[in-house]
Order: structure tokens, then C-alpha cells, then sequence
């Protein structure tokens, strides 16, 4: 007894989906950095799917890769956002436009 | 003969000297140095005087090589002197007459501030102007040609806040440039004609290298003559040398009076084995020259500027030398050359004392009955106006009389009949100057000369230094005495070249150098020349005369509005070279000044414009909100996927 494959595409396509939408419309850094990660288990629960589809482990593989980078991701963001919140007592990415041309 | 290039060099350290240390000198210290390397050269040019003399006349010739300059294949061109008795003769009288303007100088310039510049600028002309006599093939001589003209670019220009200065300047150097083309091309013929420019190897060669009148010879010839037109302010390139009396006196007097404008005429006497192969090129030297004497002596008649009257009989006297060298009469050329040298410089120094006892004043309506101010100043130039006008028993005289008899004799009738009534025109004109600076009383409508300097005293003195306002009387001491000198010189350089039996003592110190047989009819009686001698006496006497009568007693009224309109004009020559030169010259130029500025400029900076507007739009994409990098990320992603999907 399983749940059908579209269930879980759907499921990561609204994941994905709202990680855009806080990417997209949300002020806050750490928000921001949230809904990056939120976008990056969406494509692992996408990549799970496909491989137990296949029959195959090669997607299961990528996830790992996938939420290791993601762990060193969030260690290196988050050191960011504490500078960041440091030196301008902020962390709104809207004020931080240091590369306006 | 080495020590010859001593003369030059010693000038040439004066001016490394006083144009390095001359401004932390004191003024006493520039003027012993500017002074003492000249009078070092005139007494290094007796020496080798003394030694050539101590030779026999056939070996008076000495080629001193320094060093291998150009030295090409078959195009070689050493610098060296050639020490014979032509360039001794020149050296000694650019020197004389130079160490004696350098003494005056220190005088007249005693009151500017940059007498280190002037004294630097002086002796680097002096060093140029020996270097171009001495100097022993054409590419040496070409390095004093210049150095001579920049020289003279340099000193007209010499109070350079003056715009009227420092545009005589630029136009002396730009007309005398015409004429350096030629001259350069000249030089470039003469390689390919003889292989080399060596002046003796020219003169050996000319007989067989050049056919008599053949194209080579002719076109030879006239480009170095036209060199020559230039630097020596002949036909038709004498413009620059009227305004070039925007200078200071001396230079005036030093330049372009003595020394760099008969510059021409020495080097047709060192070229003349060439000029003998192209009779046609010859009777083009004498037919400007003659043209030129009395066109520039009708100039001189009309001219209220006491300095450019003199310019004016300085470019008429030129061309009497031109004529005298164009029937081939060399060394009466160098005769006159040297004539004209003594009292043409002293005119001019005459002229500057009246200038520096009336603060720089050179209009001759502004002057008059100087002569009881001014004796001795008045008595110098009595005595250059009557060597210029040809009085016996001056200078002048001898040396004109010699010209014209042998413009007669060669059966250039013509062309002594012009040159006769130019010698009429020339006692008028220096009469007149004389009159009217030192006899008249000051003339109508204008106060006496000391009341009427005061309105324009600052600008005279604001520039030339001279005290505004100063007692009118003769110079010091230190301008007095070289024109005591000159004077001298004046009066017994008639002995150079007359004697009884000619040729004269030049001629015989020449003789050896100049090719034989130069006068194309040599004979004359002496009958026929006392006969000559004569009319050129009578002319002049009569022009003394005529202004005595017009001027003095009143007796004859010269009108005629055409001809002082014409005169005045000087025959629209300068007009018809600002219509038929200048204005196409300056509309070519504007219209180029146009094109670069609207095409070529326009494409370049219509270039940078577009990249510069290309970036101004391109930077709005990069405001600095995350999520618009994010949005167009998203955007990219979509696009290419939609590209996948429906490709």
C-alpha cells in the first residue's frame, strides 16, 4: 500500500513553490535563507520519488549530497547573516544593496 | 687648424653657461661671459687668420673632420670645418661685428630683467652663425642654417608678452622655412648629383659632374637659392624681415642686419663652381637680386618706423649683393657682404641709441632735431647713412660702385640701370630717415620727443626696460664706444676692396678660392670704371639733394596720393600674400578644424557616448534587491524550460 508518485510530485511542487514565493517576496534574511532550504528538500523529496519509481538508489545518492551541501550551506549563510547583522544592526536584505549599479 | 673649431665652441659654452647659471649670476657676470666668449672667437679667428696667412696662397685650405656623423654606405656626411680664406673672412667679421653688438648689448639691455635669456639666445646665434661659416659640406652647414633661424625666431620673439613680437617671430620662422625647403632639397640633390656635399669634392667635381646648363646643374642652383631667398629676405620671401624688428635693436642689428642674412649670399659664394654650371640659375640670382634691391628701396620711402626703413635697405642692400654674385662677381658679394656689415650694424645701433634716449620710440614723426640732443649719436649714423648711401670715401662706396660696375661690365646693362636708380632711391630714402630724425624740427601735430614719449613711456618701458621718462642723451659709454668702432670700421673698410690697381686686397685674399675667370667679360678700362663710379656718385649726391630740397628747404612738393599709396602699401605685396596665401592657408585649416572636430571627433565620441548610454542601461539590472536577481533566476529557469518543453 503505497501512496501514488503524483501525490509526492505535487507535494514537492508546492513546496517548491512556496520556498520561491518567501524567496521572492520576504524581507528577512533568515526567512529568506529558510524558504532556500524549504526549495531544496522539495527537489530531495523529488529526487526520492524518481528513484524509487526507477528502482534505482543513483536519486537517493544525490539527496545525501544534496543535504550535506545544504548543512554547510546554512553554517557559511547564517555566519553571513550574523556579519550582516552586525555591522548594520539588520539583516532586511532590501537595505542591503551594497552592488546597485 | 684645429683650433678652428674653437669658434664656435667658445660661443656655444657661453650659452650652455649663461643658460644654465646666467639667472643666479649677477647681470655684471652674464655680460662678461657673453662678452668675453665672442671677443675669445674673434681673437681664435685672428690666429687662424695669422696662420693661414703664414701658408702659401694655393695651400690656404684646410679640411678639420670631428667626427663621422652620417655615415651610410655611399651617403656620408662628416662634421667638418673647412678653414680657406672665405670662411676665415666671414668668421672674422661675424665675430668682429658681433663682439662689438654683444658690448652695445650689455649697455641697451642693461635694464631688462632677463638679460641671462637674451645673452644665452646671443651667443647660441653666434655659435650657429660661426658654425654655418666654417662649416665644411652642405649637411654641416644646414645644422647653422637652422640654428641660425631658430636663433632669430628666438630673439624677435624675445619680449614674447607682446603679441606683435611673438607673431613676428612665428612669421620669420615660418617664411624662412619655405625658403629651408628648397635649401633641404638642395641638399638631397646634391648627394645624388655628387655622391657627397663636401664643399672642396663639390667644387672639384661640378666640371664634370654637371653639364653647363644642364637640368641637374639649373635645378641644383635654384632650390639652394631659394634657401637662400628665404634666409636672405629676397623676392619673394622678404616679408618676415620688416616685422622681425619687433626684436631688440641689436638683434636686429647682429641678425638681421650683419650677419645670419647675408647668410644666402656666403653660401652661393661657396657653391659657386655649381651656380657656373647653371648660367640660367646665375641670371635668376641677379634679375631677383636687382628686383629686390630697388623694390625694397621704394618700400624704405614710405616708411614712418625708423627700424623698418632700415630693414628695408637692409633686404635692398641684400639684393645687391644677390646681383653682385648673380654676374658673378664673388668676392665683391663678400665685399659688400662685409661693407654692409659694418655700416648697416652701425646704423642700427644708431638707431637703438635714439630708441633708448627716447624710451623705445621708433616712429620718425615722433622724432626730429636730435642732432644737437644726440652729437655723437647723430654723427654715427651720419656716417652709416653715408656709406649706405654711397658716399666717397665710405665703405659703402667702394663696395657698391664695385658692384654695380660689375654688373656693366658683365653686360648686364639692365640690370645696372635698376640697380643705379636703386642707389638713387637708397640715398633718398636714408637722407629722409636723417632728416627726419635728427634735422627737422619734430614734426607737426606731434609734441617734442621728450613731451611725447610720456603717454606711451609704460608700455615702452613695461617691456623693453628702458627708463620712461630719461634725460635725451647720447648712450653710455659701453654703446658708445662699438659704435665709434663700427664707425671706423665704416670708414676705412673701403680699403678692403678698392685699391688702385683691383682687384683689392679681399679679392686677392679670395682670389686663390674662387674659380678664375668668374666675369663673364672682364675687361674695363679705367676710364670706363671712374666713368661709373661716377654716376653711382652723382645718384646718390642727387638723392641727398632731391630730400635736402623737399625736406629741408621746402623748395619742392612731392604730391602724389597714388604712388605714397602705392608705397605706402609697399605694392600690396603682403596684401596680395594675405589674400593668395594666408586666407586659402586658413580656410583649409578651418575647414579641416571643422572636419575633425565633427567627424572625427564625432565618431570617437559618439563611440564612447554609445558604450557610456549601453552601460546606463545595463545598470539598471542591477538594483541590489535579492529578490530581482532571484526573479530573473526564476525567469531564466522557466524560459529554458519552456524551451525543452516545446522545442
Amino acid at each position: 500500500m503505497s501512496v501514488p508518485a503524483p501525490y509526492y510530485l505535487g507535494l514537492s511542487a508546492v513546496l517548491f513553490t512556496l520556498g520561491m514565493a518567501g524567496v521572492l517576496v520576504r524581507r528577512s534574511a533568515l526567512i529568506v535563507f529558510m524558504s532556500v532550504e524549504l526549495m531544496l528538500n522539495a527537489v530531495n523529496l523529488t529526487l526520492v520519488t524518481f528513484a524509487r519509481l526507477r528502482g534505482a538508489v543513483d536519486g537517493q545518492v544525490l539527496v545525501f549530497f544534496v543535504l550535506v551541501v545544504a548543512a554547510v550551506e546554512v553554517v557559511i549563510g547564517l555566519a553571513i547573516i550574523v556579519d550582516i547583522f552586525r555591522s548594520r544592526d539588520t539583516v532586511d536584505v532590501d537595505d542591503v544593496d551594497l552592488l546597485r549599479g | 687648424m684645429r683650433a678652428a673649431i674653437l669658434i664656435p665652441l667658445f660661443p656655444l659654452a657661453g650659452w650652455v653657461v649663461n643658460g644654465l647659471l646666467g639667472d643666479r649670476w649677477g647681470r655684471r657676470a652674464v655680460a662678461w661671459v657673453a662678452c668675453g666668449t665672442v671677443v675669445a672667437a674673434f681673437a681664435v679667428s685672428l690666429a687662424v687668420l695669422a696662420r693661414l696667412l703664414a701658408l702659401p696662397p694655393g695651400a690656404r685650405s684646410a679640411a678639420v673632420v670631428l667626427y663621422e656623423w652620417i655615415g651610410t654606405g655611399s651617403v656620408r656626411a662628416p662634421l667638418g670645418l673647412l678653414v680657406d680664406p672665405l670662411s676665415v673672412a666671414l668668421a672674422l667679421v661675424v665675430s668682429g661685428v658681433g663682439a662689438l653688438i654683444h658690448i652695445y648689448s650689455v649697455g641697451y639691455m642693461a635694464g631688462d630683467e632677463h638679460i641671462a635669456r637674451y645673452f644665452a639666445y646671443l651667443n647660441l646665434f653666434m655659435a650657429s652663425m660661426l658654425w654655418l661659416v666654417l662649416a665644411g659640406n652642405l649637411v654641416a652647414m644646414f645644422i647653422g642654417w637652422e640654428g641660425v633661424g631658430l636663433c632669430s625666431y628666438l630673439l624677435i620673439a624675445f619680449w614674447f608678452t607682446r603679441p606683435p613680437a611673438a607673431a613676428a617671430g612665428v612669421k620669420a620662422f615660418l617664411v624662412t622655412r619655405l625658403g629651408d625647403v628648397g635649401f633641404l632639397l638642395g641638399i638631397f640633390l646634391a648627394f645624388a648629383v655628387f655622391g657627397t656635399t663636401d664643399f672642396t669634392a663639390m667644387a672639384r667635381a661640378a666640371g664634370s659632374r654637371l653639364p653647363l646648363g644642364g637640368p641637374a646643374a639649373t635645378a641644383l642652383a635654384l632650390l639652394l637659392f631659394l634657401g637662400a631667398t628665404g634666409k636672405s629676405a629676397q623676392l619673394p620671401l622678404y616679408v618676415w624681415l620688416p616685422d622681425a624688428m619687433e626684436g631688440p635693436t641689436p638683434v636686429s642689428a647682429l641678425i638681421h642686419a650683419a650677419t645670419m642674412v647675408t647668410a644666402g649670399v656666403y653660401m652661393i659664394v661657396r657653391m659657386h663652381a655649381v651656380y657656373l654650371r647653371a648660367p640660367l640659375a646665375l641670371d635668376v640670382v641677379a634679375i631677383v637680386g636687382a628686383a629686390t634691391a630697388i623694390f625694397a628701396a621704394a618700400a624704405a620711402l614710405a616708411e614712418p618706423d625708423l627700424k623698418r626703413v632700415l630693414a628695408y635697405s637692409t633686404i635692398s642692400q641684400l639684393g645687391y649683393m644677390f646681383l653682385g654674385v648673380g654676374v658673378g662677381a664673388w668676392s665683391d658679394g663678400i665685399f659688400h657682404l662685409t661693407s654692409h656689415a659694418f655700416f648697416k650694424a652701425l646704423l642700427f645701433l644708431a638707431a637703438g641709441a635714439v630708441m633708448h634716449a627716447l624710451g623705445g620710440e621708433t616712429d620718425m614723426r615722433r622724432m626730429g632735431g636730435l642732432a644737437g640732443r644726440l652729437p655723437a649719436t647723430a654723427g654715427a649714423f651720419a656716417v652709416g647713412a653715408l656709406a649706405l648711401a654711397g658716399i666717397w670715401p665710405f665703405a659703402g662706396f667702394f663696395s657698391k660702385e664695385a658692384i654695380l660696375s660689375d654688373a656693366f661690365r658683365a653686360g648686364r646693362v639692365w640690370l645696372w640701370a635698376v640697380a643705379l636708380a636703386a642707389a638713387g632711391l637708397t640715398a633718398l630714402y636714408i637722407a629722409r630717415a636723417f632728416a627726419l630724425v635728427f634735422v627737422l624740427p619734430p614734426g607737426e601735430g606731434s609734441a617734442g620727443p621728450a613731451g611725447c614719449r610720456e603717454g606711451d613711456a609704460p608700455r615702452a618701458a613695461g617691456h623693453r626696460g628702458l627708463a620712461p621718462g630719461a634725460e635725451v642723451a647720447d648712450p653710455p659709454p659701453v654703446m658708445r664706444w662699438p659704435m665709434g668702432a663700427l664707425a671706423l670700421l665704416t670708414l676705412l673698410g673701403g680699403a678692403l676692396g678698392w685699391s688702385a690697381a683691383r682687384p683689392g686686397v679681399l679679392a686677392r685674399w679670395l682670389g686663390p678660392l674662387l674659380a678664375p675667370g668668374a666675369l663673364r667679360s672682364s675687361e674695363g678700362t679705367h676710364g670706363s670704371e671712374a666713368a661709373l663710379a661716377a654716376a653711382g656718385l652723382a645718384v646718390a649726391v642727387a638723392g641727398i639733394v632731391l630730400v635736402w630740397l623737399v625736406y629741408v628747404r621746402r623748395a619742392l612738393r612731392v604730391r602724389s596720393q597714388a604712388v605714397q599709396t602705392v608705397l605706402a602699401h609697399r605694392f600690396y605685396v603682403e596684401d596680395f600674400y594675405a589674400a593668395a596665401v594666408v586666407a586659402p592657408v586658413r580656410a583649409v585649416a578651418r575647414w579641416a578644424g571643422g572636419f575633425d572636430r565633427a567627424v572625427i571627433d564625432g565618431a570617437v565620441v559618439g563611440l564612447a557616448r554609445a558604450i557610456g548610454g549601453g552601460g546606463a542601461v545595463l545598470r539598471r539590472l542591477q538594483s541590489g534587491y535579492l529578490r530581482h536577481y532571484a526573479a530573473l533566476a526564476l525567469v531564466g529557469v522557466l524560459a529554458l524550460l519552456a524551451y525543452w518543453m516545446w522545442r
